[in-house]
């Protein structure tokens, strides 16, 4: 059974703790999978100065942690966790954090992309960039769709 | 029954809204019923925005892409595509 941890917060993360939390201490992990989204300067040629993320209180967690569940029972995994932020955030700001622990380098990349993928279709989070215009609502790219449908496929690990 | 309606995002921000407690007098009433009900009640400005493209509902935190019937103490919430990570 693999530890599971989301946290849906304000407040600003340390990869470092969290990467060091993620390992249980037994020393079955070969390799763990980090990745860290941050604020971009720049989206769809429009200058950010800053981001306000909104959440669905309570169906936010039960999407991500249904998502990494999801992770775990495809792939071997000893460990996952989520943060995500929400409230106001700058340029430069990280956003969210994904780890990933297995025994194997395969499970450990391939989960931490799928949770990334499903997180950006499936969890209700909502960007409004602030930048020189105004502010206004991300819209949803169907580039993260095609990216998440692509785990449907068959084929896929 | 009571139902609470939630908002979320660019939704909230059109309808100027982010949550309703709602009584419904009868059983038997579904997810399409509550938006028409609340079309007819507040108006033009608010069918505009319920009836969009890309709207999704939710009922008790789970996504509803079709019609479904609603109990007491429901939670149901109206919001625009996902957009975090």
């Amino acid at each position: 059974m693999a530890a599971i941890a989301v946290s849906v917060q304000q407040a600003d993360f340390d990869v470092a703790q969290l990467q060091t939390a993620l390992l249980a201490g037994t020393h079955e992990e070969g390799a763990v999978a980090t990745f860290t989204g941050y604020v971009r300067c720049a989206n769809d040629q429009r200058r950010v100065y800053t981001l306000e993320l909104e959440h669905y209180p309570g169906m936010t967690e039960g999407s991500i942690t249904q998502i990494v569940q999801q992770a775990t029972q495809r792939w071997p995994l000893l460990a996952a966790t989520v943060v995500h932020r929400v409230g106001k955030l700058s340029v430069g700001d990280q956003v969210v954090w994904v780890g990933v622990a297995s025994a194997h380098r395969e499970a450990a990349f391939s989960a931490c992309e799928f949770i990334m993928d499903y997180l950006k279709t499936r969890a209700p989070f909502w960007k409004k960039e602030v930048g020189p215009e105004g502010e206004h609502w991300v819209s949803a790219r169907q580039h993260d769709s095609s990216r998440a449908a692509r785990w449907q496929e068959d084929g896929a690990p | 029954m009571m139902l609470t309606v939630l908002f979320f995002a660019r939704v909230r921000e059109q309808l100027d809204c982010a949550s309703l407690e709602l009584l419904w007098p009868a059983t038997g009433f579904d997810l399409d019923a509550l938006q028409e009900q609340l079309c007819v009640e507040r108006g033009a400005a608010w069918r505009e925005v319920l009836t969009q493209d890309n709207m999704i509902r939710a009922v008790n935190q789970v996504v509803v892409p079709g019609n479904c019937v609603l109990h007491d103490g429901d939670e149901i919430a109206f919001f625009p595509p996902v957009t975090g990570g």
